[in-house]
């Protein structure tokens, strides 16, 4: 789009060569003094005219030189004259103006507020955005002529908000009051700080104006505080989203064989490696389609993360039933085995595992709310797992099973449910939703050997919460704590956050020992 | 009554026990420190002062042991929260010894070096009184004891038990953690303290001093070792013990489960305290990192490698595993958490009694050794 730009530019050069600039305004630009140049810039940029738009592109690109008296464009071998346009004889010593940062922030406005003219509306779109955070009251004209010839309404909106901006230093207090008016349906922090000067008694004379800018401040306010909260909630979610997956698979082994898996964060762990051993695979194999990498690596996570379990489960944690306490210790000690081995694999130092580009970017909702698309997909993710955990739960033969074990593991025996087998089943289902986890984990997280210890104990509190062995219960309280924990991250920081969540919890469990769900048809939140 | 209470002490150690423990302190008190001063660092019998700090710091390791064992094989609570009492009684200490630095701190102020880097004019409120030696002592004594009270009588009141009160107990050191890392909680954050020149105005790196506190360290382990073997002897441990067995049926009988839980999860959170007060002086730094879930698990395999429900085992567990952590680390860093992984798998799994009880099976007769 760029070459594209400067094609045409040339071409509007070329053509309107007779067109030319005032000589004396184009020599401004290489004065002594850092206010003429601006001065200049600005009066140039007034004309509107594509002329311009050449001088002062030349002129941010190092390319304008003074030659004598003359101002001229030297492009590789070539010199042109500035104010014409007009090839020139390649002068014998050019002098480069000096070109500070407070010239070359002046030359990105007027070359952005030019652009605003261009044929294409891509170019003015982008133009028009890029204005709305350095509007200056010399623009007011320019953007009126430009909302005035524009005809797009994206673009309109824009350059009317940029207008009431501009006008916002306009010596009319009628104008002023207008552009504060339209400036409180907007939602954006810069112009929040751009309307708090005008609240004050020494830079608003006009009473009007003052009391419409004040409550202007106090509407945007209003607004961008709804929006950041609705951000907080929604990353509260995808927060809670993970906590659901970590914590789903603790319910069920939790809920049929009554241990608690202190290895539970690592099966999350082995879900990212699997995650980051597909994406390399990927990459060696099958380099065109690496964004597609991710829907594929979501079977692998699973399987290997449940094959993980399976082996845990045969190994270690069928000798220990009966003994919780110690089921604890020795899956504690299966974790740091599936650490150390990590580090010994991969290496001690996080992993890459990138997005595919169909997950990045975001829903801009509001100037200060952007829905990035990795969480959303990831919250749509958790969800979908969760209908498939509860299909399996409650409409298949296996379901009913883990079920029966759950809630009375001699009587299901007796009527010949083969509970050993369930068990292991079960391990592997929960084992195989954490790899799922992993794979959600590893598109927003760091991938490293430690990166489960930091989900485990959360998980845990999701099913301390939940009460045992109830899909509903960890649902709830994964969303809720995600949500809660993030909300009161807002307001109060991480740490505190994290320690309040914890006293409630311990204040929550004195009164509902068994968690939320523990007493059958009744809802408390 | 008072006599028979001296009495009932003497008699619950048999005379090999009060042998054995006599031949202990005398190495302590005599033996290493006569080694250490009287040898020159070349002689073959010299005791090098790395091996007393090592020896000080793993005795502080089985006082907690021994702590952790008054609570999980006496009381069948399983706390993973005791990395947390050490730290307090260690960071309570260490307050002690910051003010002990005076102006010989980097910056030269009265004030200690983390709190001018944070520009605080002042000392936080609650380190009032810590230049004074009995009032943190008190403190080592009295934090722990509070933080233990209050959480334990919600806890224990509510009958949390089992694994979910080994989650809890996790999850309110893992707060605490993140508490302590933050520098504006005034116990400096990340590095928590070090640098400390001084202890009751004697030199923290002479090798008296050393000596003085690795005797203290031996006293206070052989003092809880007796006290500990009269309180599981006692009345009170009997009960806790038929409360680790089968809670509800001494309910029945009349008992009430709360005060006797309580009361030695409350005593076993001061033995760790104290742990840590004789820990920090030994090993000059405490920082938040003690109070890493990690850590507190790992009392828990000292304990459970040396055997559980008997008193030498912890403290035989904490010297086994941590004299193969500092050879581990040293020879092959890479295997120690494969070491210690295993560790906990196989202990479980194969030796439930630890090595006490290996040991035992093995005097019994090779017959039963094999189940």
């Amino acid at each position: 789009m760029k070459k594209t730009l400067i094609t045409l530019l040339l071409c509007l050069g070329s053509l309107s060569a007779h067109a030319a600039l005032d000589p004396a305004q184009v020599r401004q630009l290489a004065a002594e003094d850092s206010s003429d140049k601006v001065a200049a810039i600005r009066q140039l940029t007034q004309t509107a005219d594509p002329d311009a738009v050449r001088v002062l592109k030349a002129m941010a690109e190092d390319s304008l030189f003074l030659a004598g008296d003359q101002v001229v464009i030297i492009e590789g071998d070539k010199a042109f004259d500035g104010a014409t346009g007009a090839a020139l004889k390649m002068p014998a010593n050019p002098e480069s103006p000096t070109v500070n940062n407070r010239i070359r922030g002046e030359l990105a406005s007027a070359l952005a507020a030019l652009r605003l003219f261009d044929a294409d509306a891509s170019v003015r779109l982008a133009s028009a955005q890029k204005l709305q955070s350095r509007v200056t009251p010399e623009m007011a004209p320019l953007l009126a002529r430009a909302l005035e010839k524009e005809t797009d309404a994206q673009i309109r909106a824009l350059l009317a908000l940029a207008h009431a901006q501009a006008n916002l230093a306009d010596s009319d207090p009628a104008a002023r009051l207008a552009a504060v008016k339209a400036l409180a349906e907007t939602s954006s922090p810069a112009i929040k700080s751009v309307l708090l000067p005008l609240t004050e008694k020494t830079a608003e004379p006009d009473d009007k104006v003052r009391h419409e800018a004040i409550a202007a401040v106090k509407a945007i306010n209003s607004r961008l505080t709804i929006a950041e909260n609705v951000g907080r909630a929604f990353s509260g979610l995808s927060l809670g989203s993970i906590l659901l997956l970590g914590a789903l698979g603790l319910a069920i082994t939790y809920g049929v064989m009554g241990i608690i898996n202190m290895a539970h964060g690592e099966l999350l762990m082995v879900g990212a490696y699997a995650t980051y051993g597909v994406q390399m695979l990927f990459r060696a194999y099958f380099p065109n389609a690496i964004d597609w990498y991710l829907p594929a690596a979501i079977p692998v996570a699973f399987f290997v993360a449940a094959l993980v379990g399976v082996l845990m489960e045969r190994t270690v944690i069928r000798w220990l039933y009966g003994r919780t306490l110690e089921t604890l210790l020795a899956t504690w000690g299966l974790s740091l085995v599936l650490i150390q081995s990590a580090r010994v694999l991969f290496g001690a130092q996080n992993v890459e595992v990138s997005n595919p580009s169909w997950m990045s970017g975001g829903i801009e909702v509001m100037p200060n709310l952007i829905l990035p698309w990795n969480r959303i997909i990831i919250v749509g993710f958790a969800m979908f797992v969760l209908f498939l955990v509860w299909v399996l739960m409650n409409k298949t033969r296996l379901g009913m099973f883990i079920r029966a074990v759950t809630q009375n593991r001699p009587m299901a025996g007796c009527v010949g449910v083969p509970t050993s087998r369930i068990d292991t089943m079960a391990f592997a289902l929960g084992a195989g939703i954490a790899g799922l986890g992993g794979v959600a984990l590893s598109q927003i997280a760091n991938v490293g050997p430690d990166m489960g210890q930091g989900y485990i104990v959360d998980s845990f509190m999701v099913v301390v919460v939940g009460g045992v062995g109830q899909l509903a219960g960890a649902v709830w309280a994964a969303l809720g704590l995600g949500i809660f924990s993030k909300l009161l991250e807002g307001w109060a920081g991480a740490v505190i956050a994290k320690i309040s969540i914890l006293v409630c919890i311990i204040i929550f469990i004195q009164k509902r020992p068994q968690g939320i769900f523990a007493l059958k048809g009744r809802f408390v939140e | 009554m008072h006599k028979s209470l001296t009495l009932r002490v003497l008699s619950s150690l048999d005379k090999k026990s009060w042998l054995a423990l006599g031949v202990f302190l005398a190495l302590a008190l005599v033996v290493v420190p006569v080694l250490h001063l009287d040898f020159p660092e070349d002689s073959a019998l010299h005791v090098s002062t790395y091996t007393i700090t090592l020896i000080g710091k793993i005795m502080c390791y089985a006082l907690v042991a021994v702590a952790m064992d008054l609570i999980w094989g006496y009381g069948g609570i399983l706390s993973l929260g005791h990395g947390l009492f050490f730290a307090l009684g260690g960071y309570a200490f260490g307050m002690y010894l910051m003010r002990q630095i005076g102006r010989d701190g980097s910056y030269g102020a009265d004030l200690p070096d983390f709190m001018v880097f944070l520009d605080w004019k002042e000392l936080p409120w609650f380190w009032v009184g810590s230049d004074g030696f009995g009032w943190v002592a008190f403190m080592v004594i009295a934090a722990p004891a509070v933080v233990a009270f209050v959480f334990g009588y919600f806890a224990f009141r509510s009958r949390i038990k089992g694994v979910y009160f080994s989650i809890i107990t996790q999850a309110l050191t893992y707060a605490a953690m993140l508490l302590f890392f933050r520098n504006e909680t005034g116990f400096g954050g990340n590095n928590g303290f070090t640098d400390f020149k001084r202890v009751l105005g004697y030199s923290i790196t002479s090798p008296e001093t050393r000596l003085v506190l690795f005797g203290l360290t031996a006293v206070m382990l052989a003092a809880t070792l007796v006290f500990s073997a009269w309180l599981v002897k006692s009345k009170f441990g009997r009960v806790l013990t038929a409360i680790r067995d089968a809670e509800s049926r001494v309910m029945f009988i009349g008992y009430n489960p709360l005060w006797y839980k309580l009361t030695i999860w409350i005593i076993s959170a001061v033995l760790c305290a104290i742990a840590g007060a004789l820990y920090v002086p030994q090993v000059g730094i405490i920082n938040p990192s003690e109070m890493s879930p990690g850590n507190a698990i790992e009392i828990a395999i000292w304990v459970a490698v040396g055997g559980r429900g008997t008193l030498i085992g912890p403290i035989i567990g904490a010297f086994v595993v941590n004299l193969a952590k500092s050879w581990f680390t040293v020879s092959f860093p890479e295997y120690w958490l494969f070491f210690l992984g295993l560790l906990f798998i196989v202990v479980t799994l194969m030796l439930p009694q630890g090595l006490v009880g290996l040991w035992k099976k093995l005097l019994a007769g090779k017959g039963d050794a094999a189940c």
